[in-house]
């Protein structure tokens, strides 16, 4: 409540700045990866995607846990806050995510083999 | 008041709204709500990007190849470099902002301004930015011809290097005049020219040997299909219809239009977004000024600003990666 956020409050510049170096590092290295494209990652995919854009996504996400977590200080709140907004955003994006994807992909399948022409 | 009142004896107590599981004011409550809608919002509009991306899967325009500006560095090939700037703006201004929380809580008024000054500082810097990847955007560095069917069409040179139209175009003398509102019957006009005309590119083309064309289909190594210069001649002659140069809603240089109506649509929504948190952070800046969370002892406010701040570089992280990453 707000009568008590000045009580208890220590400063945690420390934990701020670790997460903001954590942050730096993940992102170099998203962007030195997207340079450089190592072969063996482009290459090879897992669940017809590369490899590549599992740790682009894999390393994102990551990134979304330490902002979500410490700046917007979701470790303090209570779990129930916690998991009204961590699982309904989840949920619904993975849902979301699951159905454009699959029927993109079939629209995609229709043009390349299928008798339908949009390249005339 | 107290007459108006129906004393039920629960007050206090759990189902007198005594009771609050979450333990998060009222204020922070909605704030996260709202961010929550509005996560929905951005995924619905990450995840239609990814739709279409995967419709297109085999044409979808390489990310290092349209965003390769950086300021002062002319024709220098800098992929992602300045949206990993961009990146970095967004993270550090998050980290003053948080700073400036973490100042409220103990009450250090001096110190809040500081770093929320600090904060809008870096949003502003980030909005300039923004504003200059979207100048490149739109005009463009190559330019290419359209097809009817509604592809691009790029030039390349003997070596793989991206020409562009102004190096190819031969100039003619007969050149349409625009069509302008004051010299109809009508008061209509139309779009501005491409400095080139499909003629002239067409000319261009043939009379240079060296020239091949670049489609947009990827081949297996992930790279766009290259014509030999019997195809080009060929593609261009029967398919080509016009000039693109940059980018609008309705085509770009650089794929299927949808690529650029999305650039536009999500970064514009985003940057909207940093433009509205700025906006609040200065009336809260200037609260905090005045004194008045001082007077209440209180920095909740700056908490729930912090908040938003954080969600706009949340989903920046996620444009970041689907948009120039992926």
């Amino acid at each position: 409540m707000a009568h008590d956020t000045a009580h208890h409050h220590e400063s945690n510049t420390k934990r701020i700045w670790t997460v903001f170096v954590i942050l730096s590092i993940v992102t170099l290295v998203e962007v030195v990866l997207g340079i450089l494209k190592p072969e063996f990652l482009t290459g090879t995919s897992f669940l017809s995607m590369s490899l590549l854009n599992w740790i682009f996504i894999i390393l994102t996400i990551y990134k979304a846990y330490y902002i979500a977590w410490s700046f917007m200080h979701l470790e303090g709140e209570t779990k129930g806050l916690r998991r009204a907004i961590v699982w309904t955003a989840v949920f619904l994006v993975s849902y979301l995510i699951f159905i454009l994807l699959t029927e993109g992909d079939y629209i995609y399948e229709v043009f390349k083999n299928n008798h339908v022409a949009w390249d005339f | 008041m107290e007459a108006t009142v129906v004393r039920t004896g629960t007050e206090g107590k759990t189902w007198g709204g005594g009771n609050e599981p979450l333990k998060s004011s009222y204020g922070k409550m909605m704030m996260w709500f709202f961010i929550v809608s509005d996560a929905l919002t951005f995924s619905g509009f990450l995840a239609a990007y990814g739709f279409s991306r995967f419709k297109f899967l085999d044409s979808w325009p390489i990310a290092d190849e349209v965003f390769n500006h950086f300021p002062f560095l002319h024709g220098v090939d800098a992929p992602m470099y300045y949206v990993a700037l961009m990146t970095f703006i967004l993270i550090f201004s998050s980290v003053t902002m948080v700073l400036a929380v973490d100042a409220g809580h103990q009450l250090k008024k001096g110190k809040v301004t500081f770093y929320m000054f600090l904060t809008i500082i870096g949003g502003v810097i980030f909005l300039g930015s923004q504003a200059w990847e979207w100048k490149n955007f739109i005009n463009g560095t190559y330019g290419a011809v359209y097809t009817n069917g509604g592809n691009v069409l790029q030039f390349i040179d003997g070596e793989g290097h991206r020409v562009a139209l102004a190096d190819i175009a031969v100039p003619e003398a007969s050149v349409r005049v625009e069509h302008e509102a004051r010299s109809g019957v009508w008061f209509e006009s139309e779009r501005s020219l491409p400095s080139y005309s499909i003629e002239e590119v067409k000319a261009g083309f043939a009379a240079n040997p060296d020239l091949l064309i670049r489609t947009q289909i990827m081949t297996e190594e992930g790279e766009k299909t290259i014509l030999s210069r019997e195809e080009s001649l060929a593609k261009l002659d029967s398919e080509a219809v016009g000039v693109v140069e940059g980018a609008n809603l309705t085509r770009n240089e650089y794929g299927p239009p949808l690529f650029g109506d999305f650039f536009f649509f999500i970064t514009g929504f985003h940057g909207f977004h940093v433009f509205s948190g700025v906006l609040i952070n200065i009336i809260i800046f200037f609260n905090v000024i005045l004194g008045t969370y001082e007077r209440r002892k209180n920095y909740e406010m700056v908490e729930k600003v912090g908040l938003y701040w954080h969600f706009v570089d949340l989903v920046w992280v996620f444009v970041f990666t689907f948009f120039y990453l992926v």
